[in-house]
């Protein structure tokens, strides 16, 4: 897809994401912003998934013969509601029952509710490594020559699970298995260097034999490049550190931590909204 | 009272072990995954046969969890084995997230559960695990009582589709199960006929009950001893079955009281048909190192035991 159309996806997304929130005065704005143009260009770009003759994506659990994307951070799902919608998984129009009662659309994702898309439930931290590993291996055992990715954030980082997680990739050769990690140095309660410093996380993660690179996860061309290098090496896993900004696209939240899990009141959402206008061609859900 | 033979004693985790290398020959999609504890699993037989399906995950047991829940994706059967205790108590969110509230198709196999292990203590001996796992949403609890009957449940479980727990211990004990016995989920076994008292037995108390019935038998009483492999879903048909036959009941269980097979039964029996109800089990205590005859002795986890609770709760009729 052309860089231009996919930036028009993005601020489309950004718009369903403090819509979203706003509207039931809850939920993840900020790191949601910050990796809407990485969850953009995987499923726009980037990975290879089932369609049927007309576009519209195939959902089944197994995600056999596609690449698979795990959510490990599933607090920001308004962005991964949000892509999944406009990438044909489920109708727009149910963006609008986030956070709702009777909602497929749960505060944190799950597959109890049956959406589209969704192949693990997470919100309890430090546990997505590890599933996308699990399926990596799955693939390799089934000879399914596909891609897994998995987001995390740099917050998360503190689970000792991830730790496990990244010695076991690497011994096992998932070479098959992309990570992520939304480098934006933020977490609930203040900067990620005061609540409990990573330090070095590239120069861990390389410990443990993983190839490491580095992106720019607000510069989609940046972000669609790096991701495409990161399959090129069948028996070595490579982990991404993604420099986001949390509350990109909106500026009074750009680099405030405040805006981890806060919506913006009525005024707030109407200044987000001027800040990110839509292209022809793209309505809000 | 039915007359029980056992001509050889062995352990309950030997027939996990036998059980996954007959489903490495007949199950393409299963995979047997441990943390460092592949030995104490009895998992070398499907290693051998099986080296490509076989997944050592080193000590890292939510990592080995969540490896499992990734695996059901793409169509695999894992079997995550190792400690009951690592298996539960340590991985308890990994499970509740990753696989009971997914509903992934993944087996936890649980071994050296119970003050059966022994010497190790009770840092070892989860007497928890059937409560924290019988309380999770979508997860299927089992028992069972013997060698060949440990056996015949995991072969069953996997053609169970959904998260199962299976709990076995490290003690020899009789084997006195057919060897070719059906194991249905979910559906109780009736071990002796009897109209006095009802025996709600599971794992390794149901050779105990039977030794018991023996006992109870020689003065006079019948005891309908009822084997409950399947903690979760209950056969609350044969539970009521039982206590409307004969007006009393006793659980015995290796497990704590709180949480286990006998609070199930006070709640089927509270619901439907109140009568009296004792239970053979662990009081609110932890553990400690001894034989597994002792601490049996020790925590009134024998046939003494039910019999005291038998007359015990056939006085509260």
């Amino acid at each position: 897809m052309e860089l231009e159309q996919l930036e028009h996806i993005a601020t489309a997304v950004r718009r369903d994401i403090v819509r979203m929130v706003a509207a039931v005065n809850s939920g993840h704005p900020g790191g949601s912003l910050g990796c809407t143009d990485f969850l953009v260009a995987l499923y726009f770009d980037i990975m290879k998934l089932k369609k049927d003759a007309d576009g519209t994506p195939i959902f089944d659990m197994d995600g056999r013969d596609e690449d698979l994307f795990f959510l490990s951070n599933g607090h920001i799902s308004p962005v991964f509601y949000s892509v999944l919608a406009r990438a044909g998984y489920f109708s727009l129009d149910e963006l609008s029952t986030f956070r709702k009662l009777n909602s497929r659309l749960q505060g944190h994702p799950t597959t109890a509710e049956h959406l589209p898309g969704i192949r693990i439930a997470s919100g309890s931290l430090g546990q997505g490594l590890s599933v996308a590993s699990g399926a990596a291996y799955s693939k390799k055992l089934n000879g399914d020559t596909n891609h897994v990715y998995v987001l995390m954030g740099d917050g998360e980082q503190q689970e000792g699970q991830v730790w496990e997680a990244a010695q076991f990739a690497p011994n096992k050769k998932l070479g098959n298995l992309t990570a992520v990690i939304d480098f934006n140095h933020a977490q609930i309660d203040g900067k990620t260097d005061y609540v409990n410093n990573n330090r070095d996380l590239g120069a861990k993660y390389r410990a443990f034999g993983w190839h490491v690179d580095e992106m720019q996860g607000n510069d989609m061309a940046d972000v669609i490049k790096t991701l495409k290098k990161a399959q090129e090496d069948p028996d070595v896993p490579t982990l991404i550190l993604m420099h986001t900004e949390m509350g990109f696209g909106v500026d009074y939240m750009v680099g405030s931590y405040k805006w981890h899990g806060v919506a913006p009141n009525a005024e707030q959402l109407t200044q987000a909204l001027n800040q990110l206008p839509l292209s022809v061609g793209y309505s809000d859900y | 009272m039915k007359k029980y033979e056992y001509t050889e004693k062995k352990d309950t985790r030997s027939g996990f072990g036998a059980g996954i290398a007959e489903l490495g020959k007949t199950h393409p999609n299963v995979v047997a995954l441990t943390a460092d504890l592949a030995g104490s699993l009895k998992l070398e037989a499907f290693i051998k046969d099986n080296p490509e399906r076989f997944v050592q995950c080193g000590i890292a047991e939510a990592n080995m969890i969540g490896v499992s829940a990734g695996l059901t994706i793409g169509g695999h059967i894992p079997f995550a084995t190792t400690f009951a205790n690592f298996a539960t108590g340590r991985v308890y969110d990994q499970i509740r997230q990753s696989v009971a509230y997914s509903n992934k198709n993944v087996k936890i196999c649980a071994s050296h559960a119970g003050v059966t292990l022994g010497e190790d203590g009770a840092t070892h001996q989860i007497l928890e695990d059937l409560g924290m796992m019988k309380m999770l949403p979508n997860m299927t609890v089992i028992n069972p009582c013997d060698y060949n009957q440990t056996k015949a449940a995991t072969i069953a479980i996997a053609d169970h589709v959904g998260p199962v727990y299976l709990r076995f211990g490290r003690p020899v004990i009789p084997v006195f199960t057919p060897a070719d016995q059906k194991f249905e989920i979910g559906k109780a076994w009736t071990v002796n006929e009897g109209s006095d008292v009802s025996i709600f037995c599971t794992g390794h108390l149901v050779w105990e009950s039977i030794k018991a019935g023996e006992i109870l038998a020689a003065e006079g009483i019948e005891a309908d001893i009822i084997n409950i492999h399947t903690i979760k879903p209950l056969d609350e048909e044969a539970i009521l079955a039982s206590v409307k036959k004969t007006g009393c009941a006793v659980s015995a269980e290796e497990h704590m009281i709180s949480g286990g097979l006998g609070d199930s039964v006070a709640h089927v029996l509270a619901q439907n048909f109140p009568a009296p109800l004792e239970y053979v089990g662990v009081h609110d205590t932890f553990g400690e190192s001894g034989t597994p005859d002792q601490l049996m002795q020790k925590y009134g986890l024998t046939a003494d035991k039910i019999v005291e609770q038998v007359k015990k709760v056939m006085g509260r009729k």
